[in-house]
């Protein structure tokens, strides 16, 4: 298997800072530290550098500077969103629609709202992965004021028809978001043409910091203030900015958009060039969610027979960190939503992996965690009580 | 490495004792199920005087499952019967050193585990001990403890998740 190496496969937990990001954060903490709300050198230095930014992540995603609010996470522009906007309509209706393959940030908003008196309406998903567009019509009612549907899921990486989505809450009269948060710096995105009205961003996934996220929302749309304070943010979200983070988004962002072509092609193939090898070299595999609407570092496969978290240690142990749906790495024990969504057997779904691949994956790093996950796969498959090795 | 675990746990995880499959056991029981995410099979040989001479496992689940099945294992090897009868999980646990509080079910799954096997004996022997009286085999392991009792349907329960 040759030299023990630290292989990180897991892009869409989070992604290092690059370096340039990092670089242009640090006068923030130290030299540039004033306060952007201070009318003084200091505070004006970090002001022009926080609308710097919003330029920056204004140009990832097609917006207008004045449509970026930042928050502190890609969760709280989420929760900013649906219950922002259900509130905010609650006098025109009730009903709000999601999908059963969000993130908890969208699961547990529309969750907390169903508790405040609202309805709630999952819409499922195909064993693709993908929401179906007679399902969204089907459940549009008169007094639906918000629909939620992530752009691509973090889990299985399937990209939703988010356009054509959009365009039928429009016609429905209710309100669109996405949670871009995995899909940003890894698919194109235009606000413009997609039509939505809000759309969540985060920068740790983009190789920015933790700890900032933005919420873009279409100039015209008047979502209310979610944290109540000072002018930050147009008065829509007070608190003091975090301004070298909110100057690392945007630096990840201005980067995330050059070469950005080649920078996805190249990922795409790692993954793919990861998935073949795979599939060729490890039986009783199964590929979840359709491979062709797909985030292009994402792949998700369940070993069968296996347990999940048992593939994970054995990779870490050899340096390789991927991640898993099985419910044993849950602090609750349950199994993945998103994989027992799309209709994978909830034993299927404890032996599944989730590795992503990102900027700084080469291709040795792909030949080495294959040969890890063969060897882990073989050796769990032979001490495996299910019949079948 | 994962600092989730104890070394010990690290070590019978990663280096399984008496994993394997054994001809012609004297008992094998199975508990746990896939659903559940974990599935323990322990087989044992027991000669004339009701010792435990030799003990196998095979395991599908997390890492705890699979260091839990090693010391187990283990542990009843030279044992009598009996005293095979009287291993706790709360011995399988203190033999591991420990586990995070969320994997304790899966010493339960061994110390079960190890009850079927000897039911299993007892069965086939027409031998009779005390450590087995209300022990069912067939008890429904989804019920005993873990994510299995709160198997979900969407959407209404997403609090679980």
């Amino acid at each position: 298997m040759g030299e023990k190496r630290q292989v990180y496969l897991d892009y869409s937990a989070t992604t290092p800072v690059k370096k340039e990001v990092a670089a242009a954060m640090l006068p923030y903490f130290t030299e540039h530290f004033g306060n952007p709300s201070s009318l003084y050198t200091f505070g004006q230095e970090a002001k022009t550098a926080l609308r710097t930014a919003k330029e920056q992540v204004a140009g990832l995603v097609g917006a207008q500077a004045s449509e970026i609010y930042f928050t502190g996470s890609g969760t709280e522009a989420d929760n900013w969103a649906v219950v922002g906007g259900a509130m905010w309509k609650r006098g025109k209706g009730r009903h709000v629609i999601t999908t059963e393959i969000e993130h908890h940030a969208v699961l547990h908003s529309a969750e907390y709202l169903a508790k405040e008196g609202f309805e709630v309406t999952y819409l499922p998903v195909g064993a693709d992965g993908l929401v179906r567009a007679e399902d969204l019509k089907g459940a549009l009612r008169e007094d639906t004021t918000i629909v939620s549907v992530m752009f691509a899921n973090n889990e299985i990486g399937t990209v939703q028809p988010i356009a054509e989505l959009c365009r039928i809450a429009h016609d429905a009269g209710a309100l669109f978001h996405t949670d871009a948060v995995q899909a940003a710096g890894s698919l194109p995105i235009d606000v413009g043409a997609l039509g939505v009205d809000m759309m969540s961003l985060s920068a740790h996934k983009i190789y920015g910091p933790k700890g900032v996220g933005a919420l873009y929302i279409k100039k015209g749309v008047n979502l209310p203030t979610y944290i109540h304070g000072g002018a930050q943010e147009s008065g829509k979200r007070a608190g003091t900015e975090n301004v070298a983070g909110i100057v690392g988004f945007g630096k990840a962002a201005e980067l995330a958009g050059q070469d950005f072509e080649t920078r996805t092609k190249k990922i795409a193939g790692l993954r793919d060039y990861l998935v073949e090898r795979v599939q060729g070299e490890i039986p009783d595999i199964r590929i979840n969610g359709c491979l062709e609407a797909r985030l292009p570092g994402n792949i998700n496969i369940t070993f069968k027979y296996i347990e999940g978290e048992a593939i994970m240690l054995l990779l870490d142990m050899a340096g390789v960190s991927v991640s898993t749906g099985s419910a044993c790495t849950s602090a609750s024990l349950a199994p993945s939503h998103v994989l027992k969504a799309i209709g994978v057997p909830v034993d299927e779904i404890h032996g599944s992996i989730r590795m992503t691949v990102g900027d700084f994956t080469v291709k040795e790093d792909v030949d080495y965690a294959v040969d890890t996950l063969k060897a882990a796969v073989e050796k769990l498959r032979s001490i495996s009580a299910l019949n079948g090795r | 490495m994962s600092s989730m675990y104890n070394e010990k746990v690290i070590e019978h995880f990663s280096n399984p004792h008496n994993a394997g499959d054994m001809e012609n056991p004297d008992g094998e029981g199975v508990y746990g199920s896939p659903v559940c995410g974990d599935m323990m099979k322990i087989m044992i040989r027991v000669d004339e005087n009701d010792v435990i001479v030799d003990a196998k496992f095979k395991t599908f689940g997390c890492g705890s499952a699979i260091a839990s099945s090693s010391v187990a294992t283990d542990m009843i090897i030279g044992k009598t019967v009996d005293e095979a009868l009287d291993i706790t999980n709360r011995d399988v646990l203190d033999e591991l050193g420990g586990l995070p509080a969320i994997k304790v079910h899966c010493s339960v799954l061994a110390d079960h585990a190890i009850k079927s096997a000897i039911y299993d004996y007892s069965q086939k022997s027409g031998k009779t001990y005390a450590g087995l009286e209300g022990f069912d085999p067939n008890a429904d392991a989804d019920d005993t403890h873990h994510g299995c009792d709160m198997e979900i349907s969407l959407p209404e329960k997403f609090s679980d998740l």
